[in-house]
């Protein structure tokens, strides 16, 4: 909140003023009163391993996270190049493979991993748009200064906590919305049910069906599901009320089988049709990859995104953004080792404890070592998976992140954050001003995942 | 709307339904054993019986009221115990999220944290009364909620259609475990014995003060019979859920422009029941009538699930 002279950085100026008049009994009363209210709405996610804990309120801290509405501008622009270039690489990778001819990418590297889908080679989704959705992992380190983490291009979650906890901000502070200028985040549904319906397939007559494909009540983000279903107006599907009839994606309601036209699904690639990826999957729909293929649905996002955010590919992202869009990337890439080149795992595993080191394929937190905090012990066991199949690493720096307030027992204190916006991707790229906030709730931590004790906050951009 | 949620809704309500009657079964035992002189364990074996939870319980397994109690509160071996029935109906809940308004989405979540708190041990036998309220009280918020904010469309006709075939076969079980003290010749008339049977009848259905009210305050068994058969002003009779089903399924053909086997099975029950007199029944005999009310009452249950696709 503060700058280095101990003064209110710009857009935190109203807000001190308020806070600095608030008693903090008060405060704490309003922390319990927010997690009520989340308890009450059943804003849960699983964690998975945690049999008898299996619904857990992620913690909300009551600061707003504030963002001046010129730094957003100037971030947005960075983040709508970035998706521009994710959904030209996908088309290009699955049609006529240009950055691999001109030797920007090694063709082991698309070809040889599990997110690459052959059956999506030569195929164009509806408008030719594959990341409908985006979820864009940044982390700041000063002023105007972004880091992209992570390009969440498969099926980002976390946009429902984007709007509870607006709105659970607005049920608790109303004042604080008359003094300060916050952009909307409220029209996220709709913009996304429009930007849905309108990628609908060559096969659509009519009005275009929508509806959210779930793996059910005991998925960790099954409460994010059917909040955007019920946000949006349309049905909330599961595999088993979905079957292929003469050509088309059918659901099975009271009055018999009716088609859906466009599916935002919410069920990983493997899962998504037993004929075509995982024959075990109950998940999915069998033979919906056909139909997707000649045009009768559409299915966002495309299966095979995967490619374009996996760990291993991040490190060329600036490559693809200058390949793509003929110009430099606007955003930075946190430098990345890819352990599978000799040199860099050396350089790696000598280093080891000043490094992030996450699997390639990994997600959530799980599975990475954080240099800095881990024993001694903890890195000598992580070198020997390392040297063990350097190819699934990739190693960062830690970066000196930017810190924000959050609310503790004895009042404000720093804590790391990230941001994730969300960005709708139709006939244009929108991006809601505002996102998801992530906060490592431990003094010091930069772990801010929620299944590893991390917590969220509102994001306020501002109008200028 | 999908076959899934309107199962779901069918099946949030039943649970919902059931949870409660549950509890007021536990609640008429608890009255009954205050008011005998006699430790009173062999009644709990009724109630048990009323429940549809006996064998569960296990047959072998002697019945004392603490454990009764405590299997119909919140045993999780037992399926229709209070606890499983709200973790039940909690579930459908959460699967039919986006057909239910915020308000009783949040009622029934509400329901069941607390339950989980009052219920997480045995419940002390001076905790008993208030848990009881509890679980009425937060029932009644649950209906409250879905009739005070759900659009009147085919979301409400499942849900209480669901609500009316438990409310039924509730009803029939509990008249049917007791069937013997209401029929004319076992009766010692006037015989406290009896008095207080018939009384944990009425209790079990929250009936035992509406009941003085309409049969002048004299307990009668073909007069108890009527008030849970016949009576149409009664909400837990046998005769009222079947109007509230039949014109909720009327809206759904209506709604649809079609009528499945279902249709028939209901207006058939309910045409019996409309011209049925106390006397017929027992005449029939009591119990034969009920089993055979139960049965028609499933057998509707299994076509409503046909016909509306909820399963396939």
């Amino acid at each position: 909140m503060m700058n280095a002279d101990n003064v209110p950085r710009e857009p935190y100026q109203s807000y001190h003023e308020w806070y600095s008049s608030q008693d903090p009994a008060h405060l704490k009363a309003k922390t319990r009163d927010a997690e009520n209210i989340f308890r009450r709405t059943g804003i849960t996610f699983a964690v998975y391993g945690h049999a008898d804990s299996s619904e857990k309120l992620i913690p909300f801290d009551i600061v707003p996270r504030i963002i001046s509405g010129r730094e957003w501008r100037k971030l947005a622009q960075g983040i709508e190049q970035r998706v521009i270039a994710l959904n030209a690489f996908l088309d290009d990778i699955y049609h006529k493979q240009e950055i691999i001819r001109a030797g920007r990418i090694p063709r082991e590297l698309i070809e040889k991993n599990d997110a690459f889908l052959p059956e999506m080679i030569g195929f164009s989704p509806p408008g030719g748009v594959y990341t409908h959705i985006v979820g864009t992992d940044i982390v700041r380190t000063g002023e105007d200064q972004f880091y992209v983490l992570e390009d969440n291009a498969r099926t980002p979650s976390g946009v429902s906590y984007m709007l509870e906890n607006r709105e659970t901000m607005m049920q608790m502070f109303p004042e604080l919305f008359q003094a300060n200028k916050v952009q909307r985040v409220e029209d996220y549904p709709f913009l996304l049910r429009q930007s849905l319906a309108s990628l609908a397939p060559p096969g659509c007559k009519g009005k275009p069906r929508v509806a959210v494909l779930t793996p059910g009540i005991y998925n960790s983000a099954y409460y994010e599901h059917s909040f955007l279903a019920d946000m949006m107006g349309v049905e909330l599907v599961e595999g088993s009320d979905l079957r292929v009839i003469d050509g088309k994606v059918k659901m099975r309601t009271t009055r018999g089988y009716e088609a859906i036209d466009v599916l935002y699904r919410r069920v990983d690639d493997d899962f998504l049709d037993p004929l075509t990826f995982r024959p075990d999957s109950c998940l999915g729909v069998p033979g919906i990859m056909d139909v997707y293929r000649s045009g009768n649905i559409t299915i966002a996002n495309a299966p095979g995104t995967g490619i374009s955010d996996d760990k291993a590919i991040y490190s060329y992202m600036p490559e693809i953004v200058e390949f793509y869009t003929g110009s430099k990337p606007l955003l930075q890439n946190v430098p990345t080792w890819r352990c599978s080149e000799p040199d860099s795992l050396k350089y790696v595993l000598d280093n080891i404890a000043d490094l992030v080191i996450k699997e390639v394929h990994g997600s959530g937190g799980y599975g990475m070592l954080v240099g800095p905090t881990a024993s001694k012990k903890e890195r000598e066991a992580f070198a020997e998976k390392l040297r063990a199949k350097p190819g699934n690493y990739i190693a960062q720096p830690t970066l000196s992140l930017s810190t924000v307030p959050i609310f503790v027992d004895k009042g404000i204190a720093p804590r790391h954050v990230d941001l994730r916006p969300y960005v709708l991707v139709s006939d244009k790229v929108r991006i809601i001003p505002g996102g998801l906030t992530r906060v490592a709730l431990k003094k010091g931590s930069l772990v801010v995942n929620s299944s590893q004790g991390g917590g969220t906050k509102d994001t306020w951009v501002l109008e200028d | 709307m999908l076959g899934r949620t309107a199962n779901g809704l069918y099946w949030m309500f039943r649970y919902i339904e059931r949870a409660e009657n549950i509890a007021r079964l536990v609640d008429a035992g608890v009255r009954m054993s205050l008011t005998r002189s006699q430790a009173a364990d062999s009644d709990w074996d009724g109630v048990l019986q009323s429940a549809g939870v006996r064998e569960i319980f296990g047959e072998d397994r002697t019945v004392t009221s603490a454990d009764a109690i405590d299997f119909m509160l919140r045993d999780k071996a037992n399926p229709s115990s209070v606890m499983s029935c709200i973790e039940q109906g909690r579930n459908n809940a959460r699967m039919v999220r986006t057909a239910l308004t915020r308000e009783t989405w949040e009622a029934t979540n509400e329901y069941w944290i607390e339950l989980k708190q009052l219920l997480a041990r045995r419940v002390k036998p001076q905790d008993l009364p208030e848990v009881i309220d509890v679980i009425k009280r937060r029932a009644g918020l649950v209906r409250g909620a879905f009739h005070g904010s759900m659009l009147r469309n085919e979301l409400y006709n499942f849900s209480r259609i669901g609500t009316f075939i438990e409310r039924a076969d509730n009803t029939s079980r509990i008249l049917d475990v007791k069937y013997y003290v209401l029929l004319p010749g076992a009766s010692h008339v006037g015989s406290s014995l009896d008095n207080a049977q018939w009384e944990s009848i009425l209790r079990s259905v929250s009936a035992h003060r509406s009941y003085r009210w309409v049969y002048d305050g004299e307990y009668k068994p073909a007069d108890i019979a009527h008030f849970l058969i016949l009576n149409g002003q009664m909400p837990r009779s046998l005769i009222y859920c079947y109007e509230k089903i039949v014109s909720n399924l009327g809206y759904l053909a209506r709604e649809y422009g079609e009528r499945h086997a279902a249709h028939e099975t209901a207006d058939a029950i309910n045409s019996k029941l409309q011209s049925l007199t106390i006397n017929a029944v027992m005449e029939q005999g009591l119990h034969e009538f009920l089993e055979d009310f139960v049965g028609h009452n499933g057998q509707l249950g299994q076509e409503i699930t046909d016909g509306y696709r909820f399963y396939s």
